[in-house]
């Protein structure tokens, strides 16, 4: 479970690589078969078939009670499915799993405890450096000493975000980890998750109300309706080039936003 | 400048009762007031010194004392474990906390008659009762703060791999500890409270046995000065309990404010 921290990330050698994760065999790949996923007779998720590959960047949007973060809790091992199975990497796997982790929309910081021993949650052997290492990874080196109280609600997710890395999980499961913070504060957060999404190389699924948010972080768009996949589409932009006013973009999200 | 301000700041708040105690001690000792009324602070004063030189405050304090700590360790013991084990197990909490909360609709002091038939005028008899009473206070709070724990942190616990015992140690002790150190100062009140009225009815030894046999002999002076005694010991034990809780609860924002001025 506990991986080592790698010294260094390595170095990025075409342009054309910096787009996908440049660390491969870190992601996991999940697979959904005829998922489904009911609360009472209320279904929710009504059959889901779907391969995520590993490393892959996929952004979930979708109306609100549409089903998303039920979605995320079954893949998490918080909730079992009603029918069907979930598998990580061809295993079918129910109950908490240990190499998923999941980035709430609320922190969730403890705050009895300091922001070292938040990130290095999970404790293990030399915990202490491996927080450390992520918390500079984030750009909080100097506050491993803080309250979690005295954090700004951006610098909290990125402690929040050290803590889910810390363990090196295959997939990192995002449910509107932005969705609380201020326009800059959200664009510098995209940047980060990005290089350490890159860096790290695990499989990403972030859940967000944000159709540009979705269509500038990820590889391919989900569109959840009425409990099932509405539109599958692959963001075939560059991320380099995926400034605002592309009109290729712009396409993109008409078509994500009138299929919502 | 601010110097002088924060001096005055000091000073002001002790200028009335001050002069409440000078106009006191005049009146007393003018004999406007009766001795057997009011004795003159000073009569206090000299009351305070000789019993602490003949050693009889100090031993009485010393087993108040020793009967107020083993009731608050037994009682507030057994209140915290009760809560914890409820608080925990949802069976426990079926089995227990029902008769729990009938017995706490039971005035504590009313069963006085019945500790005195059961275990006479012993240490027994004041050790429960002060256990008795500080044991519902400590459960109630200590089951409450338990079940009120923030559920999204327990859930991220699991999610990030705490264990049962972690969980418990890491997540949900911690968040119930302002409830528990709430139901820690009220009990404190309490023990004194009960001490108070067990040693007063009977005792022989203790400042309520001090206090009674003084009247006995009309000394109210050392009436008075039990009095004062039970007071000083009821706010070291405020501030205590206090001290504790800045200490425990660092991580809270509300309980920064005297620390940060300071
Ligand atoms: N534990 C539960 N018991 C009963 N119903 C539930 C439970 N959890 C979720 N639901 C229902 O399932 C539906 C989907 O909820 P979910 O939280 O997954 O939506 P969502 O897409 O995340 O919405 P939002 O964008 O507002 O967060 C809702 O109708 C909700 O009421
Ligand atoms: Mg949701």
């Amino acid at each position: 479970m506990m991986v080592p921290l790698r010294a260094a990330p390595p170095p990025q050698v075409q342009p054309e690589v910096q787009d996908q994760a440049t660390v491969t065999g870190k992601g996991l790949e999940l697979a959904f078969d005829s998922v489904t996923k009911a609360f009472g007779d209320v279904g929710v998720l009504k059959g889901l078939d779907l391969v995520i590959p590993a490393g892959q960047f996929v952004a979930v949007v979708g109306r609100s009670g549409g089903g998303k973060t039920t979605l995320m809790r079954l893949i998490a091992g918080l909730d079992g499915p009603t029918s069907g199975t979930i598998r990580i990497n061809g295993t079918a796997r129910r109950g908490l799993q240990p190499d998923v982790r999941l980035l709430f929309q609320d922190a969730r910081l403890l705050p009895w405890q300091r922001v070292l021993s938040n990130v290095g949650i999970a404790r293990g052997p030399d915990w202490k450096e491996r927080a450390q290492a992520l918390l500079a990874e984030v750009g909080l080196a100097d506050r491993a000493g803080d309250w979690p109280y005295v954090l700004s609600g951006g610098q909290k997710q990125r402690v929040a975000l050290a803590r889910a890395l810390v363990t090196e999980p295959g997939i990192l499961l995002l449910d509107e980890p932005f969705g609380a913070l201020d326009a800059l504060t959200r664009a510098d957060m995209h940047r980060l998750l990005t290089r350490i999404w890159r860096q790290h190389g695990f499989t990403a699924i972030l859940i967000t109300h944000d159709v540009a948010e979705a269509v500038a972080l990820a590889d391919r768009v989900l569109v959840l309706r009425d409990g099932r996949v509405a539109e599958d589409i692959t963001v075939d932009i560059p991320r380099s080039a995926r400034v605002g006013g592309a009109p290729r973009l712009a396409e993109l999200e008409r078509r994500i936003l009138n299929s919502v | 400048m601010t110097r002088t301000k924060a001096l005055r700041r000091g000073l002001v708040p002790w200028l009335l009762p001050l002069a409440l105690l000078a106009v006191w001690e005049v009146a007393a000792k003018a004999g406007w007031l009766s001795a057997r009324v009011l004795p003159a602070p000073s009569d206090i004063a000299v009351a305070f010194w000789t019993t602490l030189k003949d050693g009889s405050l100090p031993h009485h304090v010393g087993i108040s004392a020793e009967r107020a700590v083993l009731g608050l360790v037994i009682g507030g013991g057994l209140g915290f474990a009760l809560g914890l084990i409820n608080g925990a197990l949802p069976l426990a909490e079926d089995i227990l906390d029902s008769s729990l909360q009938m017995l706490r609709n039971v005035p504590h002091l009313a069963i006085i008659p019945m500790v005195i038939l059961w275990f006479g005028i012993g240490e027994e008899a004041k050790v429960f009762l002060v256990a008795v009473g500080v044991l519902f206070p400590m459960y109630l709070n200590t089951f409450h703060g338990i079940r009120s724990v923030d559920r999204g942190l327990v859930e991220m616990g699991r999610v990030y791999g705490l264990g049962p015992v972690a969980l418990y140690l890491r997540v949900i002790l911690p968040g119930a500890l302002p409830a528990i150190l709430v139901g820690l100062r009220y009990a404190l009140g309490i023990m004194w409270l009960t001490l108070i009225v067990a040693e007063t009815i009977s005792a022989s030894s203790g400042i309520g046995y001090m206090t009674m046999n003084a009247r006995e002999f009309l000394q109210t002076d050392m009436v008075l000065l039990g009095i004062i005694v039970y007071a000083l010991l009821g706010k070291l034990a405020d501030i205590a309990s206090r001290w504790l809780e800045r200490r425990a609860l660092e991580w809270n924002p509300s309980f920064h404010t005297g620390l940060e001025a300071a």
